[in-house]
């Protein structure tokens, strides 16, 4: 149950072995967190942190199994107060990336949108519970280097949005956060963008953003404004950018 | 039935359940019959998750306010356990005769009172609302409709049992006589801590009613100066002549003044607790005076602004009330420093003694109780109260459970030790877990 300050006691990780995602289960333990589920297609490394009270196998590209699974992770008396899906695919950059582009997909768009669904709805039963996406700001428009990945992100930032909406009064909270770039493994090697951060920023927003009642939060927070304006930008100077 | 999104009285953590509104005991028994995870409501005063169930049925008692019957000469009433406390005095009062026990609001219901078995300023001499019911009817788990009387266990599991022994439907409640609608209240001023305690100590037997009121916010010498109300009920050869008429006629209409939904987070500030605890302290009188009152701005005096609580903003807020051993009077100090050291703006800080204690999770029990409103969003808040906890717990206390919303449920064993005994009781009238409220989940009340 998710207390007035906004500590909660039961967390399933979606994506149990992201960098990010176990970073803010972490935080969430060392809170008021006794409950930690982590779902992931390695449950052998998913039990090997240690934090897990419980692990459920779940391959994001599996949608045909994934009632099953989220069905197993809420059915506890303690129910789910937040589910974290963190789970994604970066894929290859440049010219290389529009042969992921189904892959990425599959894990990032539809696998997401399953189980954002199931969520929502095991959520809306419970009568409570919040919903994390870990989103992106490549979602917020097409850029050349990563389009496939972003629009991917896309796919389950706009469907989370729209639950959102539709969850209203339902006792049921999404919050979306769309991090600039993080360093984390899967961005080794990488160049980092202005404004990157550690997991550790992301796991403060989340944190912080499980004590109000969901939205969109930016990670560092300047990056919404940053954001507005490459969206507002006109194609012909948006092309112009490094980006 | 119709699916409800509800938080208890401080505003946060909304849970939605489904909301039945039966007229009768017998629909209530119905709806416990269907085996649905369950929980009472009345009007939603406590101030966290006690009358949440989220995903599950909440049962609105208010529609159970039949007055079955009044004794006038006795002082017995027999009525819906969904009867406010603020019709029960108008049909009282007249008649001279009050509540015994009125906790600081008149908006709750019998069974709410005895559910949370709340205590008043008179707690020192009279006790909790419990020592006044003679009997109570519990719609159990199955649709069983119980008569409880003080003898059997599943008294003093219900009360103070936070409503998880089953559904409270009908109280039978001895009154209080008085002869007019009016307080005799002593008013004195106490410039810090040790003066306010030890007066309190050595004078509160010696009145019916008694409450100090603190400047939490004030440090140094002057920390924990407040004031002292003591009251006693007035009788009516002390009223003036124009009021001797109808020295049981009820005055101030209560709840003429309206809160918006409107009201940012974070108005409510320290900046304006401060100014108003100043205002508030230079108000009393600095040599102690004796005035009449009436019995509304005495009691409920927050009652006279309805929906209160939306000063606080959407972010809402929370109470924090503890009560720690006669022998640990220095736990208060202690979390006073702490609260005016964090800078933990409340505005409402209220001291009062407690006398022996009365069903197995009731809160009071024979000491000092603190009780502080602070708005959510201020500082580090949840670190903040984790560090009141154990002062408390350090000191034998305990925090209430009809204003928690955030305690960690580890401490619940050391602060209510009679926890397990309430547990088997409690299993006996409900062997397949289905009474159930977001706080019992919360802190794992009823146990694994």
């Amino acid at each position: 149950m998710r207390d007035a300050l906004g500590s909660v006691q039961s967390v399933a990780l979606f994506g149990g072995t992201s960098e990010i995602g176990l970073d803010i289960v972490r935080a969430l333990a060392a809170d008021r967190a006794r409950t930690v589920v982590l779902a992931a297609r390695d449950t052998d490394r998913a039990a090997a942190t240690g934090l897990a009270t419980d692990v459920v196998a779940l391959d994001l590209a599996r949608t045909e199994d994934h009632a099953a699974a989220v069905r197993r992770i809420f059915e506890r008396p303690e129910g789910i107060d937040v589910a974290i899906v963190a789970a994604g695919l970066l894929g290859r950059q440049g010219e290389e990336q529009v042969a992921d582009a189904a892959e990425l997909h599959a894990v990032n768009g539809t696998g997401t949108v399953s189980v954002l669904a199931l969520c929502a709805e095991a959520m809306r039963r419970q009568g409570r519970g919040t919903i994390v996406l870990l989103s992106s700001v490549a979602a917020d428009r097409p850029r050349p280097s990563n389009f496939a990945y972003g629009s991917s992100k896309a796919a389950a930032d706009t469907f989370a949005r729209g639950l959102r909406d539709t969850l209203e009064g339902s006792g049921v909270d999404v919050l979306i956060v769309r991090p600039g770039f993080v360093r984390t493994k899967m961005t080794e090697g990488m160049d980092p963008a202005p404004g990157a951060v550690d997991p550790s920023a992301v796991t403060a927003a989340v944190v912080e953003g499980l004590r109000g009642r969901g939205g969109i939060v930016y990670v560092p927070g300047f990056l919404r404004w940053v954001m507005l304006v490459i969206k507002l930008l006109p194609r012909p100077l948006f092309k112009r950018l490094p980006l | 039935m119709s699916a409800t999104l509800l938080t208890g009285w401080g505003r946060t953590a909304p849970t939605r359940a489904d909301v039945l509104h039966p007229g009768s005991a017998g629909e209530v028994a119905d709806a416990l019959a269907t085996g649905r995870p369950v929980i009472a409501r009345g009007l939603g005063r406590a101030y966290g998750d006690a009358a949440q169930n989220a995903g599950g049925l909440v049962i609105d008692a208010t529609g159970l306010r039949e007055v079955h019957g009044f004794d006038t000469e006795r002082g017995l009433v027999d009525a819906g356990a969904g009867l406010e406390l603020d019709a029960l005095i108008r049909l009282a009062l007249p008649h001279g005769w009050f509540v015994p026990v009125t906790p600081g609001t008149r908006h709750i219901t019998l069974g709410g009172a005895l559910a949370a078995d709340v205590h008043g300023k008179n707690h020192h001499v009279d006790g909790a609302f419990s020592r006044h019911v003679e009997s109570f009817e519990l719609a159990l788990p199955g649709g069983e409709l119980r008569q409880v009387t003080p003898e059997d266990p599943l008294f003093a599991a219900t009360a103070g049992g936070m409503g998880l022994t089953g559904v409270i439907t009908r109280v039978r409640l001895r009154l209080l006589e008085v002869t007019s609608a009016y307080m005799r209240v002593t008013t004195t001023r106490a410039g810090d801590l040790g003066a306010l305690m030890e007066s309190m100590r050595e004078r509160d037997a010696g009145y019916r009613y008694s409450v100090a009121w603190i400047d939490c916010l004030k440090r140094g010498a002057a920390m924990g100066r407040g004031v002292l109300l003591r009251g006693e009920h007035a009788t009516a050869e002390e009223l003036p002549a124009r009021r001797r008429r109808a020295p049981l006629a009820l005055r101030g209409a209560p709840a003429r003044l309206g809160v918006p939904d409107l009201v940012p987070s974070g108005l409510l500030n320290t900046a304006v607790a401060r100014a108003f605890n100043e205002a508030y302290f230079r108000r009393a009188p600095a040599r102690e005076r004796i005035a009449l009152e009436g019995i509304s701005p005495y009691f409920h005096p927050l009652d006279a602004v309805g929906a209160w609580n939306r000063l606080y903003g959407p972010r809402g807020f929370v109470q924090y009330q503890a009560v720690v051993p006669d022998a640990e009077g220095e736990a208060i100090r202690a979390l006073l420093e702490r609260v005016s050291r964090a800078g933990m703006s409340s505005f409402l800080a209220v001291l009062k003694r407690f006398g022996e204690g009365t069903g197995l999770l009731s809160f009071p029990m024979a000491g000092w109780t603190l009780a502080l409103d602070i708005p959510v969003g201020a500082g580090d808040l949840a670190r903040g109260l984790d560090e009141l906890d154990d002062i408390v717990v350090a000191a034998g206390g305990r925090v209430y459970l009809a204003k928690d919303a955030r305690v960690r449920p580890e401490l619940l064993p050391r602060m209510y030790p009679e926890l397990e005994r309430w547990r088997e009781i409690r299993h006996t009238a409900d062997p397949e877990g289905l009474m159930r409220s977001d706080l019992a989940v919360r802190l794992g009340l009823t146990g694994a």
